[in-house]
């Protein structure tokens, strides 16, 4: 029987098959495509090393999760479902499209496996997943360009707008999905025609109603609409190919790496360089990132991979308050970079030595913005990281000698005296003399042993209003019955932020003198109030006892039944509370501190909009409390103001640093008398039964 | 264009909680921290930044004990390409015009286009620079908030008070005290004065600089802090009530009508 319709691999056009195009189009698109590949990975092969091939199956499940089930993508609705749509068309229409490559110079070709029953049920799935591609785009396309959603704003010292770009690529994705289902139907009209037994066309799909209105077409033009709508997919699918890796769209390539390779453990930081040990520093020549070479191969990656979907900075607590910081143009500004230093014809550019990273594509204060929240992280749905990029920037700063003023006071004091306010350090067990009557301290720095350290960090220590949080630390630990003891002047700051703003060796330092004085005091476990000491003694540092945040203690204290809590007597008061995020994003601990809060008998709690894994980050803690940003609002009014939102008028943190910057906003925002903040130790110790 | 800045350890008036010895007669040093002279650290710097510009190299040198070498070391990992340290028995109860010979020697012994200090010290009166100029008989200008190089010249910005700036036209060589605020310092971490830790800085005692230390003309008699004076009262009360005192205070005082 002869076919209803001759197929591109069987079709003349003026004496030429077309098998002959159909065969030379996919040639040229695949090598165009290599060498265009071949570009892009040259500054990867420049680039520094990175550690990603370990902990196979993790990165495994990352994928199946993050890449496959899309899983961060419905934290915002809307564009996350229509995302999913249109994930989930590509992956179904794969096999269709590379089919119809074959088909073109290989009369008949099926995929192995797609011939019989299942190439059938196939072809009816990949119908409807056409359709839904197709209405996916129109929606994302009336969304981009008429809607316009704020966070796809380009401001406009980042450049011009990306609109342009977005919808031209909806309208080849919709070209593809018209020209393939105009192609099956024009096969399926001229079949109905010459009574043959048609492919069965999905009723409801795009091919169908092309189908429906197609059965009264001359078999010679469904001819021609055959070969021309064959030819358009063709030339479409591999321009689309090779358009890819020339803009954002690149993520739709490189996503499925990036994810696998994407950041497993939560709250650490890079190493200064992979496979230099912290006692080989020393021999380095430069620290951190200062050209963009020194980025490490992960690093580029992500910069190709960002979709610009805007998210990171949506929930950039430093965006938000308009620092000059949008984490979004970090990974563009790097890929632009990138695409212009590493252009596709023509030689590498090799950057004049006074070419700089740091002013000629990233601005200091850009770069000092940033509180290492985490909030950008916790929303890619990518897998594209920031505070290692920003550290390692940061790194290359220092090394440099590039540090603000306002930063290099308190990293003296540090280097001198262990704390940021350079406060005495036989001063720094003080605070225990006010409740020395009635909390026993035991002191390491005396020769005292004890079970459990309670290692309190410098704000807590020596900051008059924080050092509250100490005392009803110790007063908890002690209610509870638990045998502890402070390093007093053998403690010094943990140095949490001091790794995170780039200042490496004296980290080291500050670190090897805090494990020496840990481990020489025999102790069995950690605890401490300090969600910033609590990461780095975690995180940062090695070999150390277990590490717990007093949230913990307390939570499993009260389920032992050693500690009871006392009602709040219809105080009238809304509790909420705030996540740190050291404690939160990068810790995981949510529910312990809630728990604890929920314990207290009578407390009414309310959360706010952004809590969680979304929580709003209050300002920053460390050395963030001593920089001097540009910016036109502080964090913490807008954290306030979110609390206001909810209708609380106490927000409950766990953290001194939380504190500093709530107890400012409060004043600052002007809602002194109607909202309060304190701590959770700080409210536990008052509600201390006896 | 080869350039000589003095620099002094003091106890770090930031990180320190100064208290009286039980003599009286010096602050107590058990628990002090040391660092460099905070104006030290802008005249290292600008002249770093004229190096920059014009080429040359910068010697930093300091009147002091062993312990002074780390002062030197942290200029050193700034950039400053070599280190001089004046040490010597005889220097340890010198007074200004003590300090000022001993580097006079030192300056002798080199041959620098310029010579800068810092304006003062935080333990100090602010008179070596200007002694420096005179005993080498240089130009001097003190206070100096910008410098530009014009050939053999200089040209110099100075911060008067209320505000102002004099500008002066300076012949080199010279000496000239820097004030804090003329540019920003770069930081100096452990890093960077490891990098420095085996660079050998020559220490010259007053027989190398072939010195008779004159005997100190002025002496520390007393140090103490003054006792809180009456000059301020502080307003208690409610914003309104603290407004209504300050009103009726002006008034009575004449200064409002």
């Amino acid at each position: 029987m002869e076919p209803a319709l001759l197929s591109p691999a069987a079709f003349k056009f003026f004496h030429i098959p077309t098998a002959l195009f159909a065969l030379l189009i996919p040639l040229v698109g695949t090598g165009v495509f290599v060498f265009i590949m071949k570009r892009r990975l040259a500054p990867l092969l420049k680039a520094a090393p990175d550690n990603r091939f370990n902990r196979p199956l993790a990165r495994l499940w990352r994928v199946l999760k993050i890449w496959l089930a899309q899983w961060r993508q419905p934290r915002y609705r809307m564009a996350g479902v229509i995302h999913i749509f249109i994930f989930a068309g590509f992956l179904v229409l794969s096999i269709r499209s590379t089919t119809l490559v074959f088909l073109g110079f290989w009369p008949g070709f099926t995929i192995p496996g797609f011939g019989g029953a299942l190439g059938h049920a196939y072809n009816i799935f990949k119908d409807y997943a056409a359709t839904w591609v197709l209405i996916a785009c129109v929606i994302a396309a009336v969304r981009r360009g008429i809607f316009k959603p704020e966070r796809y704003a380009v401001p406009k010292h980042y450049g011009k707008d990306h609109t342009g770009e977005a919808v031209f690529v909806l309208a080849l994705i919709s070209t593809l999905m018209i020209s393939e289902s105009l192609f099956e139907a024009t096969l399926a009209a001229a079949q109905i025609q010459e009574l043959q037994p048609a492919e069965f066309v999905a009723p409801g799909t795009l091919a169908w109603m092309f189908r429906n209105m197609l059965v009264d077409t001359p078999i010679v033009q469904l001819q021609s609409m055959h070969i021309t709508a064959y030819f358009i997919h063709d030339l479409t699918f591999f321009f689309f190919l090779c358009f890819l890796p020339l803009g954002k769209h690149f993520h739709v390539i490189t996503s499925i790496f990036n994810v696998y390779f994407m950041r497993l453990a939560r709250g650490n930081i890079k190493p200064v360089k992979y496979g230099v040990s912290e006692a080989q520093l020393d021999d380095l020549e430069s620290f951190g990132v200062k050209k963009f070479e020194d980025f490490t191969w992960k690093h580029m990656l992500d910069f190709y991979s960002c979709a610009d979907c805007g998210r990171c900075s949506d929930n950039c607590p430093a965006n938000a308050v308009k620092r000059p910081l949008s984490p979004r143009f970090i990974s563009i500004k790097g890929r632009d970079y990138a695409f212009a230093n590493y252009p596709l014809s023509g030689a590498d550019v090799v950057k004049a030595e006074d070419y700089q990273l740091i002013g000629d594509i990233y601005s200091e204060d850009e770069i000092w913005s940033c509180t290492t929240c985490g909030a950008c992280e916790q929303e890619c749905p990518l897998g594209i990281e920031y505070i290692d990029k920003i550290v390692d920037l940061r790194r290359g700063m220092v090394d440099e000698g590039n540090v603000p003023q306002s930063l290099q006071k308190p990293l003296r004091a540090l280097e001198k005296r262990g704390n940021p306010w350079g406060k005495m350090e036989k001063k720094r067990g003080d605070w225990v003399k006010e409740i020395a009557d009635d909390v026993p301290v035991k002191r390491f720095e005396k020769g005292e042993s004890a079970e459990v350290l309670y290692f309190v960090d410098s704000i807590s220590s020596f900051d008059d209003r924080m050092q509250s949080i100490a005392q009803a630390t110790a007063r908890i630990l002690a209610k509870a019955g638990i045998d502890f003891g402070i390093l007093g002047k053998l403690e010094k700051d943990s140095g949490n932020e001091v790794r995170r703003f780039g200042e490496e060796m004296l980290f080291q330092d500050l670190k090897s003198q805090n494990t020496e004085a840990i481990l020489e005091a025999g102790i069995k476990k950690i605890v401490t109030a300090d969600p910033h000491a609590f990461n780095a003694l975690r995180k940062d540092y090695d070999n150390l006892p277990p590490v717990e945040h007093i949230s913990q203690v307390i939570c499993k204290q009260i389920k032992a039944g050693r500690l009871s809590l006392t009602g709040t007597n219809g105080d009238g008061k809304v509790y909420t509370y705030h996540d740190p995020c050291y404690l939160g994003r990068h810790n995981q601990l949510y529910d312990d501190p809630r728990r604890v809060l929920d314990a207290i008998p009578g407390l009414t709690r309310v959360e706010m909009l952004r809590s969680g894994d979304r929580s709003f980050c209050c300002g920053g803690g460390g050395l963030m409390l001593f920089y001097e940003p540009e910016e036109e609002q502080r964090m913490g009014v807008l954290r306030v103001e979110m609390a206001a939102r909810a209708g609380a008028n106490v927000i409950v943190t766990a953290c001194p640093f939380c504190l500093v910057n709530m107890e400012d906003a409060i004043k600052v925002a002007g809602l002194e008398g109607k909202m309060e903040a304190v701590d959770l130790c700080e409210l536990v110790a008052s509600h201390l039964a006896d | 264009m080869e350039i000589l800045v003095c620099v002094k350890r003091v106890p770090d008036t930031s990180e320190n909680e100064i208290e009286l010895n039980s003599a009286g007669n010096d602050i107590d040093r058990d628990d002090l921290v040391y660092s460099v002279n905070e104006w030290d650290n802008y005249a290292v710097e600008e002249a770093l930044q004229i190096v920059d510009k014009v080429g040359g190299s910068v010697t930093v040198v300091s009147v002091g004990d062993e312990e002074t070498e780390e002062v030197l070391r942290r200029e050193m990992a700034m950039g400053a390409e070599k280190g001089l340290l004046l040490s010597d028995d005889a220097f340890e109860e010198a007074d200004g015009r003590g300090i000022a010979t001993a580097l006079k020697a030192a300056v002798d012994k080199g041959n620098y286009d310029l010579i800068l200090t810092g304006a003062q010290a935080d333990d100090g009166a602010g008179q070596v620079g200007g002694m420096l100029a005179a005993m080498l008989d240089v130009p001097f200008a003190s206070l100096v908030n910008t410098i530009e190089v014009d050939g053999d010249k200089l040209k110099v910005g100075r911060e008067i008070e209320g505000g102002n700036q004099e500008m002066h036209e300076v012949s080199l060589p010279c000496v000239l005290s820097i004030q804090t605020g003329i540019n920003e310092p770069r930081y100096v971490g452990i890093r960077g004065i490891r990098k420095v830790a085996s660079v050998e800085i020559p220490t010259m005692g007053a027989g190398d600089l072939g010195l008779d230390v004159p005997a100190a003309k002025v002496k520390r008699l007393d140090y103490f802090l003054p006792d809180m004076g009456e000059g301020a009262e502080m307003l208690e009360g409610s914003t309104e009530e603290i407004i209504d005192k300050l009103v009726e205070l002006l008034k009575a005082k004449g200064g409002l009508k």
